[in-house]
C-alpha cells in the first residue's frame, strides 16, 4: 500500500521536481563559453533581463493574448458542442464524445501537416472561401490551436453538463425564465467550475505552444515558446532561457491559481 | 378553469395522450391516478407547456394555452425531484419566479418571507438546498412554485420522495394550503390513498384516456368499469347475469340481491374484499367456499377464498376482534356472505 503511493511521489519528484529544480538552478547562474554553457552561481542578472528588454516581454504578453483569444474561442464553440452531446439521447453520447476526441488517434504532425495542406494558397479552405491568404497567418494559427485543444475544453464541460438535472432547466422556464435568462441563470451558473477546468485546460498548454505558431503562423508570431526555443538551441544561452522559463512558469501559475480560487467560489449572486 | 379538449399527444407511433377531454374546476384539487404509462405525467407536462400537443387545446379561464411556451403560462409546476437550483439560496429559489415577473426586489424579498412562513421555514432563507431534508426541500419547491401566484398549481408526485409517515402529515398540509390559497391543484400520483385522500375529484387515466372521473366516493363506490373496479381497490370480480335487481351468478348456480338495477343481460359483479363477511350471522347474499390462505396484513387479514367454480374471491377480515377470533386454517369450508349495496354492476 505504502510502496503504491510512494509511485506517484516518485513520478513527480521525477518528471517535475527535478526539472523544474534545474531550471531554477540555471535562471540563478552565470553565462559562460563552454560545455555546458553557464557556471553555477547566484545572480538575478538573467531574471532582470528577461523582465526588462522588450523581445521577451512582448512575447510573453502576445503568448498571453494567443492563449486567452484561443481559450474563448475554444469556449465559444465548445460549449455549445458539450451541451448538444449532453442533451442527446444516452445512445448517442458515446459516439459524439468519440467522435471528439477521434483526433488523438492520429499524430499531432499529421494533423497539422493536413491543415497546412488544407490552408494552403492552392488548399481547399482558400479555394472555397476566397479569402486571399490563410496559411502562415494569425488565423491560421489560431485556426491550429483552436483545433488542437477543444476537446481539452468540450470534455469537462460534457462532464459537467451531464450531470445536471434536466428538470432545472424545465423548472426555470416554468417560473418564467425565458430560454436565454435560462441560460444566463441556470446553465451558465451550474457548469461554471467546467469552463475554468476547460479553461485552464486549454490555457496553460496554449500559452507555451511552439509547434502550431511555428508551422501555421506568420514569421512576426515572436511567442514565448519560440523565444524559450531560440535561447536554448540557437544562442544556447541557458541563463537567459531558464529565467524565460521561469518567468512563464511564474504567469502560469498565477493565472490558474486565480482561475482555480473563482471555481471554488460559489456563483456571485446571492439573489 | 381548465378545459382540455381533444388533447392528443403523440411519441413516436404511441399515443401517450388519446383524444382526452377535461374540465378541472377552479378552487379544486383534481387528481389523477393511473398506472405507469398510463398518460398522466404527459397529461400534466401538457398543461405546463413541456409538451407540445399533437392536437386539442388546452383552455385555461378563457385564455388559450395550446401554443404558449412554458415560461409565458400562468401555470407553475411542483416537479417530482424538487428541481431546486443548486447554486441559489432558499430565499433565491423562491423568489426566482417573481424576479422573472419584474417584482422588486424589496417586494420579492417580503413575499419570500411570508411564502417561507407559510411553508413553516421561517429562517431558511440563507441556506443552500443541499443543506436541507428532503422534507425540508419539499417546502421550499411548494414555497417556490406557488411564490409567483400561478392561478393553476401542477404536481408532479410531489409527496413520493417523502418517507410513510412524513407524507401521511404533508398530504393534510397540502389540502389545508391548498383551501387557504384558493388556487386549482392538479396533482399526479400512483398512490390511491394519496389520491383517496386529498382529492375533490380524482380522474383515473388507462391508455392515455380518461377511464373515469368523479369524487373518491362515487369512483370506489361506483366504478364505470372493470379497469377503475380492479385498479381503485383492487375488488373482486364475477361474472354475473343482470336482470333488475337480481344477480345470477351462473357458474354458482346461485342468485344474489343488488341495491341497484343495472341494464339488464351478462355483466361483471364487483365486489370490494373488505364488504364481505367470513362466519358471523350471515348477510343476505351467501356463496359458499374453502379457504385456500390467509395473510396477516397489519390492519387486516387477507383471506383467499375458493368457491365452488374454482374462482377466488379475495376478503379483507377485520382485526377488531383480535387476531385470535380472526385466525382461519386453510381447509376450512366458509359462508361468503355481503349486503346487497356492497354489489357494484359492470357493463361486460
Amino acid at each position: 500500500m505504502k510502496l503504491v503511493l510512494a509511485l506517484p511521489a516518485v513520478w513527480l519528484l521525477l518528471l517535475l521536481a527535478a526539472p523544474v529544480a534545474i531550471v531554477l538552478l540555471i535562471a540563478f547562474a552565470l553565462p559562460a563559453d563552454g560545455v555546458p554553457p553557464y557556471s553555477l552561481g547566484f545572480t538575478l542578472d538573467n531574471l532582470a533581463l528577461v523582465a526588462s528588454d522588450p523581445l521577451y516581454r512582448n512575447a510573453l504578453l502576445r503568448s498571453l493574448l494567443v492563449a486567452g483569444v484561443s481559450t474563448l474561442i475554444c469556449l465559444l464553440i465548445g460549449f455549445p458542442m458539450a451541451l448538444a452531446i449532453a442533451k442527446t439521447v444516452p445512445r448517442w453520447q458515446n459516439p459524439l464524445l468519440l467522435a471528439v476526441m477521434l483526433p488523438f488517434w492520429t499524430g499531432f504532425l499529421m494533423r497539422i501537416n493536413a491543415w497546412i495542406g488544407l490552408l494552403a494558397d492552392d488548399g481547399l479552405i482558400v479555394r472555397l472561401s476566397g479569402v486571399s491568404r490563410l496559411l502562415y497567418t494569425d488565423t491560421a494559427m489560431y485556426i491550429g490551436i483552436v483545433y488542437t485543444y477543444l476537446p481539452f475544453m468540450v470534455l469537462p464541460l460534457y462532464a459537467r453538463l451531464s450531470r445536471m438535472d434536466p428538470a432545472l432547466v424545465d423548472a426555470a422556464a416554468d417560473l418564467g425564465a425565458p430560454p436565454w435568462r435560462v441560460f444566463l441563470r441556470v446553465i451558465l451558473p451550474l457548469s461554471w467550475p467546467g469552463i475554468v477546468a476547460g479553461a485552464a485546460l486549454v490555457f496553460i498548454p496554449a500559452i507555451g505552444e511552439y509547434v502550431i505558431p511555428a508551422l501555421l503562423g506568420g514569421p512576426r508570431a515572436q511567442l514565448i515558446g519560440k523565444v524559450l526555443w531560440e535561447e536554448f538551441f540557437a544562442n544556447r544561452d541557458w541563463p537567459t532561457a531558464s529565467a524565460v522559463a521561469l518567468w512563464l512558469l511564474i504567469v502560469l501559475l498565477a493565472i490558474p491559481g486565480l482561475g482555480i480560487r473563482l471555481a471554488g467560489r460559489k456563483w456571485p449572486r446571492a439573489m | 378553469m381548465l378545459i382540455l379538449s381533444g388533447l392528443t399527444v403523440r411519441y413516436g407511433s404511441t399515443r401517450a395522450l388519446d383524444h382526452l377531454d377535461l374540465t378541472i374546476g377552479r378552487d379544486e384539487l383534481f387528481v389523477l391516478l393511473g398506472g405507469s404509462g398510463s398518460g398522466k405525467t404527459t397529461l400534466l407536462r401538457a398543461i405546463g407547456g413541456f409538451v407540445k400537443p399533437d392536437g386539442g387545446r388546452i383552455v385555461l379561464d378563457d385564455t388559450d394555452l395550446s401554443e404558449l411556451p412554458p415560461h409565458r403560462r400562468p401555470v407553475n409546476t411542483m416537479f417530482q425531484s424538487y428541481a431546486l437550483f443548486p447554486h441559489l439560496s432558499v430565499a433565491a429559489n423562491i423568489g426566482f419566479g417573481l424576479r422573472q415577473q419584474g417584482v422588486s426586489r424589496a417586494e420579492t424579498r417580503q413575499r419570500v418571507e411570508a411564502m417561507l412562513a407559510l411553508v413553516r421555514l421561517d429562517g431558511f432563507g440563507a441556506r443552500r438546498p443541499g443543506d436541507l431534508s428532503g422534507g425540508q426541500q419539499q417546502r421550499v419547491a411548494l414555497a417556490r412554485s406557488l411564490a409567483p401566484r400561478p392561478r393553476l398549481l401542477l404536481l408532479d408526485e410531489p409527496l413520493s420522495a417523502l418517507d410513510q409517515s412524513l407524507r401521511r402529515d404533508t398530504r393534510a398540509e397540502l389540502v389545508r394550503l391548498r383551501r387557504s390559497l384558493g388556487i386549482s391543484f392538479v396533482l399526479v400520483t400512483h398512490d390511491q390513498d394519496e389520491a383517496l385522500e386529498m382529492a375533490d375529484r380524482i380522474g383515473i387515466m388507462h391508455d392515455g384516456g380518461m377511464a373515469q372521473v368523479g369524487t373518491p366516493a362515487e369512483l370506489y363506490e361506483r366504478p364505470a368499469n372493470r379497469f377503475v373496479a380492479s385498479f381503485l381497490g383492487a375488488a373482486n370480480i364475477l361474472p354475473c347475469v343482470i336482470d333488475g335487481k337480481s344477480i345470477a351468478l351462473p357458474t354458482l348456480g346461485v342468485t344474489v340481491q343488488a341495491a341497484r338495477s343495472g341494464p339488464r343481460g351478462p355483466g361483471l359483479l364487483a365486489l370490494r374484499a373488505e364488504r364481505l363477511r367470513i362466519g358471523g350471522e350471515p348477510l343476505s347474499n351467501v356463496v359458499l367456499g374453502v379457504v385456500i390462505d390467509s395473510t396477516y396484513a397489519g390492519d387486516a387479514l387477507q383471506i383467499s377464498v375458493r368457491l365452488a367454480d374454482g374462482a377466488m374471491l379475495r376478503v379483507k377480515r377485520s382485526l377488531a376482534d383480535g387476531m385470535q377470533a380472526a385466525a382461519m386454517e386453510p381447509g376450512t369450508p366458509v359462508r361468503v356472505s355481503w349486503h346487497p349495496d356492497a354489489c357494484m354492476l359492470l357493463p361486460e
